[in-house]
This record gives structure tokens, sequence and C-alpha cells, in this order.
């Protein structure tokens, strides 16, 4: 199931330049939250500092509280550790590009000692089943590889290796942003369907798909949180001018 | 800035300012064809009626294009809908103007006699909720259409007095039942005027509060309470 995610005075730098500025978020378990902003505002930073993939970039540096759960992610938790819980899709889809669509799929499953073949198999059909890809490829698991898939696949592919070490938080930046209308929409129903057992917060650029998918949304600019409210509220009636001119295309 | 879209806003906000004036212009022609017994502004209501639905089918038209081609959001989107049921008010309000013209060249078949109803203060009042509902829509001020709403209350109580005296007039003087029946039609289509301008009052709150004040409803507070909220500016 999915937990809740705590976010207290985050601050997040590259090099001396501020990128993010005391943010503050109480995300829901088994519910997605959109994130949305104009280029540059800081939405993917923030979730890369959910996961602590921020701090690998060159002189990066976060300050502040992240709970995942129970768990509190930049003290006395390694970033493997944290990782473990917390799954992420890219904007544009990374499969191992040598390996079959099983090998990916069971990939992070074995880099964490799984070696039973009956029970990767199981996990390896659940998951791609979990991303509605097992109908295409079940009959070609082995025998394609990852790249071999078009767009759309690959990235549900790419969901698929993430759910298949069942986190409890799955982290998608601009999951949808190099794909065609009917893969957004595979992907969309996907999200809808997932939450039931991850919690999901998404970066996108596409306002109509964060009304689609996302109960909560938060709008970000220059790098503070502006506004954070049910996503009805905020596409119908938001309570900052800021966030209203940003959605009715006015700037940005 | 997105300037086809705010064209499209734009013109949509001017055809609807020019219906509303056919509307609005339509109840005070009907109204002064009453107090002064006028076929010819009869007419002008009859012929007029036209427009008004022509007028009706642009708005809709171009609203649907609007949402369908634009995918407008917040007060963008609460704009077009205020303006499509704003739409079907100008158009109802442009029926009743007919109704009363209607009224108005079957009182004039008949001998004129004296009324205990007052239709030309009722027609003052309700004219003046028209013109000040679409002065709200026009300025964009919720202050303006709240006006309109406590408006609406006199009109209610001015279409009951002519209920109670016309009903009386027609026990009292059956000889006169038909002129007493058209001016108690006339009153009760000026009441249903008085609604509409009601309705176009409270579309205009929506739209710029975003608050849905029909039916006195108090608002549900909705929405979690945020963490984080920056200082906001009021809009």
């Amino acid at each position: 199931m999915g937990v809740g995610i705590q976010v207290e005075n985050l601050n997040a730098w590259y090099g001396k330049s501020q990128a993010l500025h005391d943010i503050n978020l109480k995300v829901e378990a088994n519910h997605a939250t959109a994130l949305i902003g104009p280029s540059g505002c800081g939405k993917s930073t923030f979730i890369r500092c959910l996961n602590r993939m921020h701090e690998t970039s060159p002189e990066a540096s976060v300050k502040g509280k992240v709970k995942i759960g129970d768990l509190d992610a930049y003290n006395g938790t390694s970033p493997t550790q944290l990782r473990r819980r917390i799954g992420m899709v890219f904007q544009k889809a990374n499969p191992f590009p040598t390996m079959s669509i099983y090998d990916n799929v069971a990939a992070g499953l074995k880099l964490n000692g799984y070696n039973s073949k009956k029970h990767l198999d199981d996990i390896v059909e659940r998951s791609l089943q979990s991303s509605a890809l097992w109908e295409e490829v079940k009959d070609s698991v082995h025998k394609k590889s990852g790249a071999s898939l078009s767009g759309g696949q690959q990235q549900r592919l790419c969901i698929a290796r993430a759910l298949a070490v069942e986190p409890e938080v799955l982290l998608m930046d601009e999951p949808c942003s190099a794909l065609d209308p009917i893969s957004t929409g595979k992907i969309e129903e996907l999200i809808f369907q997932l939450k039931e057992q991850y919690t999901i917060v998404i970066v996108t650029h596409n306002m109509q798909q964060a009304a689609r998918v996302a109960e909560f949304t938060g709008f970000f600019l220059l790098g503070r949180m502006i506004e954070y409210d049910k996503t009805e509220k905020i596409f119908t009636n938001p309570s900052d001018k800021r966030t209203e001119d940003y959605i009715t295309g006015r700037f940005g | 800035m997105r300037t086809r879209f705010q064209q499209g806003l734009d013109e949509l906000r001017q055809k609807l300012l020019r219906m509303g004036g056919l509307a609005e212009q339509a109840v005070d022609r009907a109204c002064q064809a009453y107090i002064d017994r006028d076929l010819n502004r009869c007419q002008m209501v009859l012929e007029g009626e036209t427009q008004i639905n022509v007028s009706e089918r642009e708005i809709d038209e171009l609203a649907f294009d609007l949402l369908a081609m634009q995918q407008p959001m917040a007060v963008d989107l609460r704009f077009i809908l205020a303006v499509t049921k704003i739409n079907a008010d100008l158009e109802r309000v442009g029926d009743q103007a007919v109704n009363i013209a209607e009224r108005v060249i079957d009182m004039v078949s008949l001998p004129a006699v004296e009324l205990p109803v007052d239709i030309a203060r009722m027609s003052a009042a309700v004219s003046a909720m028209v013109r000040r509902s679409l002065e709200s829509f026009i300025e964009a001020k919720a202050e303006l259409a709240q006006a309109v709403l406590e408006m609406d209350n006199v009109v209610d109580r001015m279409r009951d007095e002519a209920f109670i005296m016309l009903v009386k007039a027609m026990n009292d003087r059956p000889e006169v039942t038909r002129q007493a029946l058209d001016a108690l039609l006339v009153a009760r289509n000026l009441e249903r005027v008085a609604d509409h301008a009601t309705n176009i009052a409270e579309d205009v709150i929506f739209w710029v509060r975003g608050a849905d004040v029909r039916h006195n409803v108090p608002q549900e507070e909705n929405g979690p309470q945020p963490v984080q909220r920056a200082a906001t500016e009021t809009r």
C-alpha cells in the first residue's frame, strides 16, 4: 500500500543557486498528486529530493525534512533503502537496451538478491499486468529487448520495472511528454488504477493531464510552492492570482 | 499571453453585450407598449425576437468552439460557463417581452379600463434589474450583481399584490375580467424577467468570485488545509 509523504521546510541548491525555498507539503497516501509550473520552477528538483536523486547532481545540496511514511529520508536512511520504497519513471523511457523485456522488469529484484525463477516469473507477470503491458508482450518477454518496443510500451515497461520492487511511492517526471495521445491515455488510465496501491506524485506540463489524473495539485513558481489544493479547486477557482495567471495562459 | 484565445473571449463578451442590449430593449418596448397601448411598439418587439434568437445561437456556437479548442481554465472557464447561462436567460427575457407584447395586443382590442395595478412601477423596477445585472457583467462587479439579487424580493411582492388586487377586480367587476387577466399575465411575465435578471446576477457572481450563490445554498468549504500557502493577492 502507498504511504503518505510529509515535507517540511525543504530547501535545495545547485551550488550557490537556490532551486527550492521552504517547501512544505503533505502528500496523501494512495492518491495522485500533480505538480505543475513553468520550466525551471523547481518541480522536478522537488521530486528528485523525495528519493534523494537531487544530491547526485554535482554540487547539489538539500536542507529540510522529508518523511516517506515513517522513514526519515535524510536522517538515518541510506539512498538505497529509500529508493527501494520509491519507484521513479522519467520523461524519456529508459529501458536497459540490451536486456529482454523480462530481464528489464526483473533487474531490480535480481539486484536485491531474488533468484527463485518461479518467484521472478510471478512478479514479472504481475508487474507487466499492473502496467497494462502484459497482453501486448506476454509471448515475447524473453525474445524481445526492451528497446524494441514502441515509445508508449517502453514507458509502461519502465513503470513495470519500477513496480516490480513493490514500492510504496511512484514518482513520475513528465511520463507522457514524449508519447502520442493513445499511449498517454493508457498511462493516465494506469495512474488512475495504480493509485489504489501506490502514492503517486506526477510532474507534468500538461495541465489537462493534471486535471484528469490527480486529486491534488501543487503549483510551483521560482522555486516556491505557491498553492496546493484539491485539483478541482486549482483549475476552477485557484486562491492565488499567480496560479490563475499561469493556468489561464497569461504567463509562463 | 494566448492572443487568439483572448480575442475569442473578447468577441464572446461583445456578442453577449449586444444580446443584452437587444433583450433589455425588448422589455422596455413591451412595457412602454403596455403603458401607451402602442401596437407599433408591440410589432417591434415581435420582430426583434428573431434577432435575439440568432444572437443566442451565435453566442452558444462561439462558446462551444472556445471550450473545445482552447481548454479554458479557472476564471476563463467560469466566464464561458456564465456567458452560456446568461445567454439562455437573455433569450428567455426576449420571450417574456414577446408574451407581454401579445397581451398588449389583446388588451388594445378591448375597451380601456382602470385597473388596480401599477404595471409602470413594476416595469421600471424590472427594467432596472435587467440593466443592473448587465452592468454587473460589463464591469465584472459582484457587488452590483448582489444588489440585483436583493431587488428580486421587491418585484415578487409587486406580483403578489397585483395578483390579489386583480383577482378582486375580476370578482367585483366581471366585465373587466379579460383586461384584468391580461394585466395579471403581464405582471407574471415581468416577475419572470426579474427572475432571469437574478439568474444573470448569480452567474456574474459565479464568474467573478467563483461562488455559487444560487438558491441561497451556503457555499461548502472545500479543499484540504494547505500546509503552506503563499500570501495571496486578492483578485
